[in-house]
């Protein structure tokens, strides 16, 4: 690239920022692998887009609005435990189930967030973490809601469209949480390359200068933190349709911490880190823990430090930049 | 002397304590529309804490400002720059990773509040990357709009700093040291850029180099030890003794 580009090229150059790549659409086409070469791991398929979904809600707070949290669990359980308890209470129809459960979290994230958008740095990671634990000993508080430490029973989550019956192989299953992080992802991807997106680097870029042009910095906040809430809150409600269950960790801080994990192993303010780092880390939880529940620990450990020390863009940012270097 | 209604911004009888230390003493300023007006004084004279009680990084313990004969005393720093108070910092504050068109583009939209539209194409935005364009073309930042603002040179940052202001299209615009750390002959290329503004727009804006203080500024307030010490024309301030005195130590007398 030279130093001088003609105003023409450089309208092109923000145009092209937000095409899609070969990358991307390969990459959903693999997404569809699962059905035909590993079906008798698709429940597993179904779980890592549950908790793909999950990751790409946090990135959009954490990695593009730079918003740390430790308790984004808190938003999850409320979806999966709103999806759960309509559908224990007689109503089991899924995608208006799904669709309340998100519409739950995202006005619970609402209420939330003029908390959140109050605190900075170690005072805002307590304030989620905080949050997370709360909303844990409520759940654990209202047994018969909830069920407590006993979980959640008595889910029945009718066929999709009265049509498609969830089977025990989990075609259905993956069919319906795959087709749902597809379309929040294209919300997500739509989102971050919007001026809403733009506005949000600007935050995490600098959010001193933000006043400084006017901006309503903490409105701007308050909005991803709804958004993200609400689809931590479908990735939660899927969880609760697609296993029938709702347990009390779905709230829990590990859950919280995991996800931050995965989100840094991939690397975070792209999105598909969001997806890589989920997928990298279920597999080798699948994997590892099959042998021996200890050498999972020691290996995410390990490759937690590997990835922060050697690469501190995440694994995706560490690809892509060999592939810029290539060109 | 100005008619009243020609006063852009206003400010009566600020005053700031740090603690003991009285940082801005019963300070009146009134700027005209279209002033190109300097804030001199030596160092710690205050002249920063007064550009952030104006602008609103700072409460002031008394005293009242005024925009456009409107009382701004009490408003966010977010809204009086909506009411086109602007302002650039001393140490640039920008937005590292974005690039000079992204980070003009922001504030451009900020200003029409369609910065929140999470539904649309950044592309989409015609009208906001024209005129960010535009913007950048005045400064001569054309060339390096879609180059990461982390990698520009020195200079080329400090006029962001200005096109970032001017994004929110201001009647008033506050400029700390603009030329900071700029080499000599580089600020005199700075400040005809800020000479050349629309005569609509006010500046008032703070230097060192006493040269560039008289080639660009129509007045001149000198601030020493938190207050006004004398508020005049450029002429006025260089034969003044009292300004001569304060100034004596670094060698401009």
């Amino acid at each position: 690239m030279t130093d001088s580009i003609a105003p023409i090229e450089s309208r092109d150059w923000l145009r092209r920022r937000s095409r899609w790549s070969p990358f991307e659409i390969l990459f959903w086409l693999a997404a569809l692998l699962p059905f035909i070469l590993f079906p008798t791991y698709l429940p597993l398929a179904s779980q890592i887009a549950i908790a793909a979904l999950f990751a790409i809600s946090v990135d959009l707070i954490l990695g593009y609005a730079g918003i740390v949290t430790l308790g984004h669990a808190m938003f999850f359980g409320l979806g999966a435990y709103f999806a759960g308890i309509i559908s224990v209470r007689g109503w089991g129809e899924p995608v208006s189930g799904l669709l309340m459960a998100g519409l739950f979290a995202g006005i619970i994230g609402y209420i939330v967030s003029f908390l959140i958008t109050r605190v900075q740095h170690l005072a805002l990671l307590m304030v989620t973490l905080g949050l997370g634990l709360l909303t844990y000993e409520l759940a654990n508080a209202l047994h018969d809601l909830t069920g407590g430490t006993d979980g959640l029973r008595g889910i029945r989550t009718w066929p999709i469209f009265g049509q498609f019956k969830f089977d025990l192989w989990g075609y259905t299953g993956y069919a319906y949480t795959l087709a749902l992080l597809f379309l929040c992802f294209l919300l997500s991807r739509r989102l971050v390359n919007s001026s809403f997106g733009l506005a949000l680097r600007g935050i995490r870029e600098n959010v001193k200068r933000m006043p400084a042009i006017g901006a309503d910095h903490k409105g701007h906040l308050r909005l991803v933190y709804a958004i993200s809430a609400a689809i931590a809150g479908l990735a939660g409600g899927l969880m609760a349709q697609t296993t029938n269950t709702v347990a009390l960790d779905s709230l829990s801080f590990e859950r919280s911490a995991d996800v931050v994990v995965m989100l840094i192993l991939g690397g975070t303010g792209r999105l598909y880190g969001a997806i890589l780092g989920t997928i990298i880390f279920l597999v080798a939880r699948d994997q590892l823990a099959g042998i021996n529940p200890q050498y999972w620990y020691f290996g995410i450990g390990l490759l937690l430090m590997v990835v922060v020390l050697f690469m501190p863009t995440g694994i995706l940012g560490f690809l892509a930049r060999i592939v810029d270097r290539r060109k | 002397m100005m008619a009243d209604e020609d006063i852009v911004l206003r400010a009566e009888a600020l005053r700031k304590n740090f603690g003991k230390l009285e940082v801005t003493r019963d300070v009146a300023i009134s700027l005209p529309r279209g002033a190109r007006h300097a804030l001199i004084g030596p160092n710690g004279a205050g002249k920063t804490t007064l550009i952030n009680l104006l602008t609103g990084q700072l409460k002031p313990d008394a005293g009242r400002i005024e925009l456009e004969g409107g009382d701004i005393t009490g408003l966010a720093p977010a809204h009086r720059v909506r009411r086109g108070l602007s302002r650039t910092f001393q140490i640039n504050t920008l937005f590292p990773d974005l690039t000079p068109i992204e980070a003009v583009a922001l504030a451009v939209m900020e200003r029409e509040r369609t910065a929140g539209q999470f539904w649309k194409r950044l592309a989409a935005h015609g009208d906001a990357i024209e005129e960010s364009f535009t913007i950048l073309g005045q400064l001569g930042l054309a060339d390096v709009a879609t180059r990461t603002t982390r990698t520009l040179p020195y200079g080329q940052q400090r006029l962001l700093e200005i096109a970032l202001a001017l994004a929110t299209r201001p009647r008033v615009l506050l400029l700390d040291e603009p030329a900071a750390g700029v080499p000599k002959d580089e600020s005199a290329a700075l400040f005809s850029v800020i000479a050349g503004l629309p005569s609509d727009i006010s500046v008032l804006f703070i230097e060192h180099d006493m040269d560039i203080v008289f080639k660009f500024a129509s007045r001149i307030i000198v601030l020493v030890g938190g207050g006004v010490l004398l508020e005049a024309d450029p002429e006025t301030v260089r034969s003044d003794p009292r300004v001569r005195e304060v100034y004596l130590g670094h060698g401009h007398g």
